[in-house]
């Protein structure tokens, strides 16, 4: 492929080739501070479809070493998400070292909050927002959980934030290195906000489950514990390979719901969630 | 690091000769065309124990893993498969991957298995179906031409899917399209089927050969055909090739079964018989069509691909057929 | 026809009330249970008719008036499931 370049988040190393320079010249520069895998984990692949999309209304194909049929291209203009998305798909389709957890996660003193929910439920923010207020930020998409350990590990990629999370971000991080404006794709307005540098620094370091939250955004303020059965069940649905890990993804996932208080947190905004974060910590 | 890996040569050499691997292999080129192929989990085990470096060494345990996963899923399926047609009193032979797991083969060794593929007699098909209904299986297309084209001209039934398990079953009567110009003998492969426990079947190993065959060249248009091959030649090397040449021509396929057993001693370089170790003028073709993937894991070769495509439908069906088969799926797309 | 359960050591079982969580090696499947699905696993020690695993329960538990009906239906579920098997 005429571009290439490999990079390592976490335990995972992706090479990414692509048809057109400006998504790879896109994540080169956002991804200039993490390391570079020796042999990587997966390949992604951004082409064209047909040999004429490569120029006229170009249009990017998601591809790799795990593919989903059907699976709409992008405009070129949003090649740096389908390079995200891509490698997203790659670990959800592929791996299987860690149980993967549809989850932001973020640690201090060796203790992690895991915080699940789904798209839009705001755990990308409320993860950005309390990275602001010394938590380390270990990820916002995948929690990464060792079968063996019980420990999370980290999987700091680029934050994919949304809507009005971007104004909330960029607030909280007046210094942050944002990605391009990616207005109108199918999931609203993006950008991408680069990690801080102390969670790329440190993205080799696992931390103990200490929480598991369940947080929606954007309601009025309700805090309440969450059933073991129920936190099983939620954290199933939102794992991409909890079947394939079998016997052990069950004893990983019945372990952190046993070991680990669950709580659901309704929040109106920013402050209310990391106030009720913080309560919840204090009181554990 | 070389030159681009340009086809899947270096896999084929990694399948046969696994210890002559040097550490400055182009790892990431192997485990995409690996992947590519479906041999990632066979790969796995060809390289166990043989030193590489040590994120190779971890992939290929989470392939191997993974093939154990799906090994217990296919049996799995097929005791619910077994579990749901004991009370249609019929012989249920496994086919294919799952075959070779259940009958602890080396073809069975890392594989990875998609659906289930059982072969039932022509006469008991409708109790069978009903018998799957009745146990939750259900159709997969509700399209009421391709329903009609299934059942007058395909060797199987439409293909149905699990409701809970979410796990498709393919059910044939024959093991080639009705429309094929050949026609192989079914009752007999039913005949000399090698009962495992309980009720199931697999096909004895001349037949598994002639089937492996059958699908690569006679029904496929060659995708995935490196693991198909490389199905055939640990069948051959499992049982040899005693008494396969008379079963290939008595259901009419010994071009197929004599094609597949050349190129598997030209690529994997399996034993076979000195009258299929000559390459016939076509080989060469084959061959190419097989090796078209990249070192970035992508299918090359298009005009031989499509090539094999248009041929692969040519064996299926009469000419006339054919032009409104594809006509009317090209319409509906 | 007889119902039976797997081997004790088919499965792995979790308490995460009010719900048992049970892993089936066989399968890979994961099933969440509620009573009194795990009882009437526990119970089937050897294959049994339902007539036999009714009079077990009801010795059991101390049921007052055991409704063979509602127990065919509970069993349907754990067969279509696969955790239990007809002979």
């Amino acid at each position: 492929m005429r571009h290439a370049l490999s990079i390592r988040i976490g335990p995972v190393g992706f090479r990414i080739g692509s048809d057109w320079r400006a998504p790879i010249d896109q994540l080169a520069a956002l991804y200039r501070d993490y390391p570079v895998p020796d042999v990587a984990d997966f390949t992604v692949r951004l082409f064209a479809a047909r040999a004429w999309r490569r120029v006229i209304r170009p249009s990017v194909t998601i591809g790799g070493d795990y593919m989903l049929p059907d699976a709409a291209p992008l405009p070129l203009a949003h090649g740096l998400l389908a390079g995200e998305m891509a490698m997203n798909l790659q670990l959800a389709l592929g791996y299987r070292r860690h149980l993967l957890l549809h989850a932001s996660v973020v640690e201090r003193d060796g203790r992690a909050i895991v915080m699940t929910g789904e798209s839009g439920a705001g755990k990308s923010t409320l993860a950005t927002l309390l990275a602001s207020r010394g938590w380390r930020f270990m990820g916002d998409e995948f929690a990464l959980l060792d079968p063996e350990t019980g420990l999370v590990h980290a999987f700091p990629r680029l934050i994919s934030l949304k809507n009005a999370g971007i104004a909330a971000a960029a607030a909280a991080w007046p210094d942050g290195r944002f990605g391009p404006s990616l207005p109108d794709t199918p999931k609203g307005d993006i950008r991408h906000l680069v990690p801080p540098a102390a969670a790329i620094a440190r993205m080799d370091e696992p931390a103990m489950p200490a929480l598991l939250l369940f947080p929606r955004h954007g309601v009025a303020a309700d805090t309440r514990d969450v059933g073991a059965s129920e936190a099983f069940v939620r954290l199933t649905q939102a794992s991409t390979n909890y079947v394939a890990l079998g016997e052990a993804g069950f004893r990983a996932l019945t372990g952190l719901v046993r070991g680990v208080p669950a709580r659901a947190i309704d929040y109106p905004d920013g402050d209310a969630a990391i106030a009720a974060v913080e309560a919840l910590w204090a009181g554990l | 690091m070389g030159r681009a890996v340009t086809d899947a040569r270096l896999l084929v050499t990694a399948l046969v000769d696994p210890s002559g691997l040097r550490l400055d292999t182009d790892w990431t080129a192997l485990i995409a065309i690996a992947r590519a192929e479906q041999l990632i989990g066979t790969l796995a085990h060809r390289l166990d124990g043989l030193p590489v470096p040590e994120t190779v060494a971890m992939l290929l345990a989470d392939a191997r893993d993974a093939a154990e996963q799906g090994r217990r899923t296919a049996l799995w399926e097929a005791e619910m498969a077994r579990r749901a047609l004991a009370v249609t009193d019929t012989p249920v032979v496994l086919l294919k991957g799952t075959a070779y797991v259940a009958a602890g083969l080396l073809a069975g060794r890392g594989r990875s298995i998609g659906d289930l593929d059982i072969l039932v007699p022509r006469g008991r098909i409708d109790r069978v179906e009903a018998a799957l209904i009745a146990a939750g299986w259900e159709w997969v297309k509700p399209d009421p031409y391709d329903d009609d084209y299934y059942r007058r001209w395909m060797h199987e039934l439409p293909p149905m899917i699990h409701r809970e398990r979410d796990r498709m079953i393919d059910v044939h009567h024959t093991i080639l399209p009705l429309t094929a110009r050949q026609t192989p003998d079914a009752a007999a492969l039913i005949d000399r089927a090698v009962p495992l426990n309980d009720g199931l079947s697999v096909l004895c190993p001349a037949d598994m050969i002639v089937h492996a065959a059958t699908h690569l060249f006679a029904d496929g248009d060659l995708a995935g055909g490196l693991r198909n091959l490389w199905d055939i030649h640990c069948l051959i090397d499992e049982f040899g090739t005693g008494g396969l040449a008379d079963r290939a021509a008595h259901h009419g396929l010994l071009p197929a079964v004599a094609r597949a057993a050349r190129l598997a001693h030209q690529l994997y370089r399996t034993d076979v018989p000195q009258q299929w170790r000559a390459d016939a003028p076509t080989d060469a073709l084959f061959r190419r069509r097989l090796l078209a993937r990249d070192g970035w894991g992508r299918s090359t070769r298009p005009v031989t691909r499509l090539a094999f495509y248009i041929r692969s439908h040519w064996l299926r069906m009469p000419p006339a057929m054919l032009a409104r088969h594809l006509w009317i799926k090209w319409r509906r797309n | 026809m007889r119902y039976r359960a797997p081997e004790a050591a088919a499965l792995i079982s979790t308490d995460l009330a009010p719900f048992t969580a049970l892993f089936d090696r066989r399968s890979g499947i994961t099933h969440i249970l509620a009573s009194p699905a795990p009882e009437i696993l526990a119970a089937l020690t050897e294959p049994m008719t339902i007539d036999m695993l009714l009079a077990v329960l009801a010795r059991e538990y101390d049921l007052a008036d055991p409704d063979p009906a509602a127990l065919a239906v509970r069993l349907d579920e754990l067969v279509a499931s696969g955790l239990v098997a007809t002979t």
